[in-house]
């Protein structure tokens, strides 16, 4: 069946938050930080199922918990980000497989496309609105600290607190596409427009811009093939958004 | 005058290494303290310290609204990263919410072009990264810069250039500068003190008496060369 119009306004908003936190994210380097976050949601889906509650408040709550914790392990501990990231990403995939099982398993991997009721629309909503304000206005701070943490000090930035922010409207990023992407998928359409939006821009506004465009469009176009193709949506949002990417190498050899 | 920062009992140590051990010295208001010293000695450590991003023990106190800006010595940023000079200065103007001719004002001081400004930070030279960060330092007009002088990168009358800004500030607004140099005929011209520090230990004076062949053997380990010209 055809998405309605209606179907589409959440993961198009949701594309729009992953857009933005991808091109601060990928500015960061923090290319493996949103496989790592999106993996923590599995435990929290998987005791969700056993418990009888929305399996994305599970994840939800998983998140937020694991954000944390990636947060402090990095402040606390001088541990590199990427061993304490390989850490939590392998244990959560490991503890969550044990949890959910079976067609379970499958939905939270890849995403499960039923229809959302109007509440969780809502929140949806509301929470893609959030994360998409607070990295429009903490662009120039989140900029200042990815090019040093040093210099964002000296002009009065609370960098550590930014920081732990930004994780968080990651997670809720994340949390915003388990329903339609699924753990496994999400990351992805956080990071490879944002990637390909690094590729062809020059400046940070065209920058920003191309993620989102790049994203939206990624979703729109798999969100109506799949209805034709007899696919789910997640793996062909993702397949337009990698075909985007591969586009964009040949475009840049070409210049 | 009054002592734009003083520092007592200066302790940095990394593990269980010290990288500054029981440091004090004091810089007055307007006026230039250079800091030499061997790789290693923990000069950019120093500076770490002062702007509050390494731990210390010890006291810090800067004058009561001190404004610091910062030229650290080198950044590590990708080539590809899609950020401009201008989108940089605009980014600090926005945060610290300074005015639009702000950051016009920053590229014209350090003489940047904005053709410059408009490109990708990671493209630009040594030079002209170097002027940014100080356009960027620069901007909301600093009453201490700390200027961490890269070792390599940039020319020579780049660097006189650099300097002469620094004087015309300081006849302009009193602008208190502390420097790591490497350049001793530079500092013997323009520093009113020196800090020397080696691995061993610090020594803080004049550069008449800093700057001496047998000091800077005792520094360095090894006979070094300084080549004064007369003051301009």
């Amino acid at each position: 069946m055809m998405p309605s119009a209606a179907d589409l306004v959440l993961p198009l908003v949701m594309a729009a938050a992953a857009g933005l936190v991808g091109s601060i994210a990928v500015m960061r380097r923090m290319t493996l930080a949103p496989d790592a976050i999106s993996h923590v949601a599995l435990p929290g889906i998987g005791a969700a199922v056993l418990l009888r509650i929305n399996p994305v408040l599970g994840g939800v709550v998983a998140l937020l918990l694991g954000t944390l914790l990636v947060w402090a392990l990095e402040h606390k501990t001088r541990i590199p980000t990427e061993a304490i990231i390989g850490v939590v990403f392998s244990a959560a995939l490991a503890v969550g497989s044990m949890l959910a099982s079976g067609e379970d398993l499958m939905e939270a991997l890849f995403g499960a496309p039923r229809r959302a009721g109007r509440a969780e629309i809502l929140v949806g909503l509301a929470t893609a609105a959030i994360v998409i304000a607070f990295i429009l206005q903490a662009r120039s701070r989140l900029v200042l600290t990815l090019v040093s943490p040093d210099l964002a000090r000296t002009a009065g930035v609370a960098v550590g607190r930014l920081n732990l922010i930004f994780l968080l409207a990651f997670a809720l990023t994340v949390a915003l596409g388990l329903r339609y992407l699924g753990v496994l998928l999400m990351g992805s359409l956080i990071i490879i427009p944002a990637a390909t939006a690094k590729h062809l821009a020059r400046s940070l506004s065209a920058m920003q811009a191309l993620a989102v465009a790049i994203a939206m469009v990624s979703t729109l176009v798999g969100s109506l093939a799949a209805p034709v193709l007899h696919r789910e949506a997640g793996p062909l949002i993702i397949t337009a958004a990698a075909l985007i990417f591969f586009g964009s190498l040949a475009r840049r050899g070409a210049d | 005058m009054s002592n734009a920062l003083e520092v007592s009992h200066l302790t940095v140590s990394f593990g269980a290494r010290k990288v500054l051990d029981d440091l004090s010295f004091a810089v007055e208001a307007g006026r230039s303290l250079a800091i030499i010293g061997p790789n290693g000695s923990g000069k950019t450590v120093l500076f770490k310290a002062l702007i509050g991003s390494v731990p210390a023990h010890g006291t810090i106190r800067w004058a009561p609204g001190t404004r610091i800006g910062y030229v650290p010595q080198k950044l590590d940023i990708e080539r590809d990263l899609p950020l401009t000079g201008i989108d940089f200065l605009e980014a600090r103007a926005d945060v610290a919410r300074l005015g639009a001719g702000e950051v016009s004002r920053a590229l014209d001081l350090v003489e940047l072009p904005s053709e410059v400004g408009a490109q990708p930070i990671g493209t630009l030279s040594g030079g002209q990264f170097q002027r940014l960060l100080l356009a960027f330092a620069l901007m909301g007009r600093p009453s201490v810069l700390l200027f961490d002088e890269p070792t390599a990168g940039v020319d020579e009358p780049g660097q006189e250039g650099i300097y002469a800004l620094f004087r015309r500030l300081q006849s302009e607004e009193p602008l208190t500068l502390l420097i790591i140099s490497h350049e001793l005929s530079l500092v013997y011209r323009f520093a009113d003190n020196v800090l020397c520090l080696s691995r061993q230990r610090a020594w803080f004076g004049p550069p008449v008496t800093m700057l001496t062949p047998e000091r800077l053997a005792e520094v360095w380990g090894a006979p070094m060369h300084l080549h004064v010209h007369p003051k301009r």
